[in-house]
């Protein structure tokens, strides 16, 4: 095609199919089984550990990598699965580094925390590729719930649901399942299309009714669901983007990252993938950094993460933040858009320096100018439907076991007031909603 | 820097550190090796009678335990005693003694239980102009079976018979190496000695059998779906043969028997302690066959490097100088009083003290709500498990209460005299004896 990182606008095959393999292969490659031996081999068994407090899931992480270490990664594997049925993508996914591995007693005594997540991974890896499901269902209960989102809460609140007895109906807007895990998250993170492998083996337990295609509020409606099932589960997660509120943002190459994220996902060959030459991500979020790491990996010149505050207040942890910049990326702090530049077609952007101590935000005066073919908007995603039900700042109201404000429905994950936007958490949200949901029902029968 | 010369039992080396009878010394190829790899002298493996040799199994030879990272903590062996012709033997101990002579050359004997035997093969070993002779009354398998090894090393009466042929019948120095698989090794010792030994050498190796196959049931080294136990050692029986060491020091039958101190030694603190515990030097097998003969190098250098820290001029300044510490339990002063201090600044706030203290031990520790752990000395009995599951060297310490100060456990004061069991209210041969 001829293309390369300096052709100038959106254009696809801009570095070799080779170069594009290597940059999209596995961010973390697996531990085999030495390596995982002697990983495990670092963990001290605390007493009422840390590191389980800090998952939001609360696996018993000193337990499964003991059964790791005597040579039982299935053991370990059940143990990971019993609190968190996603084990497999959280291993991958988590921020570990602001969770159980920050408060790893090793890496505060050392710098060099287990490798907690990838000890996971190991374990969940290993059962999964032998395809086999550790758990079975309980007798049925004749209840029926439905699940709106296939994504991460909404499939591990089904599991637990179907795993107690219930039927269960999983609705998805899209025409597949894993939500986030398949269309959200950067590539290098989930490889070898390990998102959908792992719905699959999800659904082994049985008892799970997938349907797709069906968005909440475009056909199908709260009513409905009430009416054909004992209980509903909100999942929904966050299917609206935030606007910039700068002039020009309606100009050519101006898109959302979440749109240009689920398209490199779904893309079969990515050097048919066009990316600018020059790119600017707007935003602060792990969103804004696997869109501007990923385009970096698809052959972009120059790309340069803009966020309006300053390091400490950025959303994308410090190792995200180290991942971008060591793929090249640059990250231009204290920079708000005041207006896309162009005719038409995007040119750049025009920003504000800002100062933004004590959380304050206040311009300078300064403005600035940086040049971009194509711009990516990361600044946050919203709740498209309410479905009547009770808002709190901008999500769905929810109790600590996910009741919303209307008796028989209960929500989980980002579109649930509480959360903090991870899988780990929608995951946890999920299982917990669904024990509540179990309970509900059950209690009823009784 | 400290002399490390050595003189043992007569016989000169440049270092104490002696390669073991074992694998590593069956050979010339590799003994030329190890002496050039800085070995103060070597025992040959164990030579048999004149004739066919043994045969070895043609499968696995050794087992193992590990560590972490596979650190290889103890090994099993079912080997036997050389399995090559003893005139070729004979033929490669003389040329590497003439071609070595500061290094100590001693050879390992093992032959059946007649005076015979012995008397025939001392003056074939004495013309190979090897500084000794080392009796090997130790190995547990195979040869036992045939009357020899430990088949003679169990039974005092015989050590003493064999140790004397052999005193009789040559101008060596004879050392005899003595099996852990008994009671008390203090016999064997005391027969040693009274046959007219030279010294000592301890231990040999433990029966073991080091893991089973839980596939096919079959101990390991597995031959054939059989297993045979075998020889353990490595660092996971130093303190065993620490112990049988000292035994042998402090017992007033045996005490200044020369000892040549075996079993386990990795590394020069390892040899120093041997030594500490009246060791005249040491041998080594496990280590430099995990790791190699350049092991050695740091035996050396440590040692020499921690007797110059201390002030120790001589290998002689060194030797035996724990053997009075060693004492029977009921002189072990009672009225010393300690309790565990833990390091906040040091505390990684694993817990593992406190799980240890308060599962399995006297709920002695205190954990708060954001993971402060404290000694309460109101229940601390001192026990030192605290101090060994932490996984931070220093952070937990024992503090000693000087006399005069109250332990808070006991509501007593301490005191500063001695007071042992034999004193002790509660020993009740202590109120027989009023």
């Amino acid at each position: 095609m001829g293309n390369s990182p300096h052709t100038d606008g959106i254009v696809a095959g801009r570095i070799s199919a080779d170069a594009v393999a290597d940059n999209f292969s596995d961010l973390h490659p697996p531990l085999d089984d030495h390596e995982a031996l002697v990983a495990a081999d670092r963990c001290y068994f605390c007493y009422d550990a840390p590191c389980q407090t800090a998952c939001p899931t609360s696996i018993d992480i000193p337990l499964f990598i003991r059964q790791i270490a005597t040579g039982t990664a299935e053991s370990a594997a059940e143990t990971i699965f019993e609190q968190n049925i996603l084990g497999g993508m959280c291993a991958r996914v988590c921020p570990t580094e602001t969770l159980c591995e920050e408060v790893c007693v090793r890496e505060v005594a050392e710098g060099k925390p287990v490798l907690i997540g990838q000890l996971q991974r190991y374990a969940t890896d290993k059962v999964m590729a032998q395809g086999k499901h550790p758990f079975t269902r309980a007798t049925a209960t004749g209840k029926s719930v439905a699940v709106v989102g296939a994504g991460p809460a909404g499939l591990s609140a089904a599991h637990r649901l179907a795993m107690l007895g219930h039927e269960v109906e999983v609705y998805d807007a899209r025409p597949k399942g894993g939500g986030l895990n398949e269309f959200g998250i950067a590539a290098y993170k989930s490889v070898d299309g390990f998102a959908q492998a792992e719905v699959d083996w999800l659904l082994q337990i049985g008892g799970i009714d997938m349907k797709y295609d069906q968005r909440l509020g475009e056909g199908l409606t709260l009513e409905y669901l009430q009416g054909r099932h004992d209980a509903v589960f909100l999942g929904v997660g966050l299917g609206g983007v935030n606007a910039l509120r700068a002039e020009g943002e309606d100009k050519e190459g101006v898109r959302d990252a979440v749109d240009f994220i689920a398209e490199l996902r779904q893309a079969d060959d990515l050097t048919t993938l066009p990316v600018g030459r020059r790119v600017v991500v707007i935003g602060g979020g792990m969103t804004a950094i696997d869109a501007a790491v990923q385009s970096k990996m698809l052959g972009a010149q120059d790309v340069t993460v803009a966020y309006r505050r300053d390091k400490s207040a950025m959303g994308a942890s410090e190792f995200e933040q180290v991942l971008a910049t060591s793929h090249g990326v640059r990250i231009e702090f204290n920079a708000q858009p005041v207006r896309v530049l162009g005719n038409g077609k995007v040119t750049g952007v025009e920003f504000a320096r800002t100062t933004s101590t004590g959380g304050e935000l206040t311009p300078t005066g300064e403005t600035f100018e940086i040049p971009a073919d194509q711009v990516f908007k990361a600044i946050g995603q919203t709740l498209t439907t309410d479905a009547g039900l009770t808002v709190e700042r901008g999500k769905i109201a929810v109790n600590e076991t996910g009741r919303t404000s209307v008796l028989g429905i209960w929500a989980g994950g980002d579109c649930a007031s509480g959360g903090d936007d991870l899988t780990v958490t929608a995951v946890a949200e999920g299982r917990d909603a669904a024990m509540d949901i179990h309970a509900t029902l059950m209690g009823e029968g009784a | 820097m400290a002399d490390l010369r050595s003189e043992f039992v007569g016989i000169k080396s440049p270092n104490p550190f002696w390669l073991a009878s074992a694998p590593p010394t069956d050979k010339e190829y590799n003994v030329r090796r190890a002496y050039e790899a800085g070995w103060g002298g070597v025992v040959w493996k164990t030579l048999g009678e004149e004739g066919p040799p043994v045969v070895n199994v043609n499968g696995p030879r050794y087992g193992a335990i590990f560590g972490a990272d596979r650190r290889l903590l103890g090994l099993n062996n079912i080997e036997l005693i050389t399995d090559r012709p003893l005139q070729q033997n004979l033929r490669e101990i003389k040329a590497v003694k003439r071609d070595y002579p500061d290094r100590a050359l001693i050879v390992s004997l093992m032959v059946p239980c007649e005076e015979d035997a012995w008397k025939a093969i001392l003056p074939v070993v004495e013309e190979t102009g090897a500084d000794g002779i080392e009796l090997n009354f130790g190995c547990p398998h195979g040869m036992a079976e045939r009357g020899m090894g430990s088949a003679v090393g169990q039974v005092p009466e015989y050590i003493e018979m064999v140790t004397r042929w052999c005193k009789q019948n040559t101008r060596m120095p004879v050392i005899v190496k003595l099996t852990p698989n008994i009671t008390d090794v203090r016999y064997p010792a005391q027969a040693a000695k009274r046959g007219g030994a030279d010294a000592v050498s301890l231990i040999n190796t433990i029966n073991s059998i080091t893991s089973v196959n839980l596939d096919n049931f079959a101990p390991e080294p597995t031959i054939d779906g059989k297993g045979s136990h075998g020889g353990y050692c490595g660092p996971a029986v130093k303190p065993i043969a620490m112990n049988m060491v000292a035994e042998i020091a402090r017992s007033p039958e045996t005490a200044g028997l020369p000892m040549s101190g075996i079993g386990g030694i990795t590394t020069w603190r390892d040899a120093a302690e041997f030594m500490s515990l009246g060791c005249g030097n040491v041998q080594v097998c496990t280590a430099a066959m995990t790791y190699g003969f350049k092991v050695v190098q740091e035996m050396i250098s440590g040692l020499g490097q921690w007797m110059d820290e201390k002030g120790h001029a001589s290998i002689d300044d060194v030797v035996g100088r724990a053997v009075p510490n060693v004492r029977d339990w009921q002189h072990l002063n009672l009225n010393h009083v300690t309790k565990a201090r833990i390091s906040q600044d040091d505390c990684i706030k694993c817990g593992r003290c406190f799980a240890a203290c308060e599962d399995t031990s006297h709920q002695a520790i205190s954990m708060s709500a954001d993971r402060v752990f404290e000694v309460m000395d109101d229940e601390c009995v001192a026990c030192n498990l605290c101090v060994n599951v932490c996984p931070v060297e220093g952070c937990i310490t024992m503090e000693t209460l000087e006399p005069g100060m109250v332990d808070e456990r006991t509501g007593q004061v301490v005191s500063a005299e001695h007071g042992d069991w034999t004193t002790h209210p509660n020993n009740p041969s202590v109120v027989a004896a009023e």
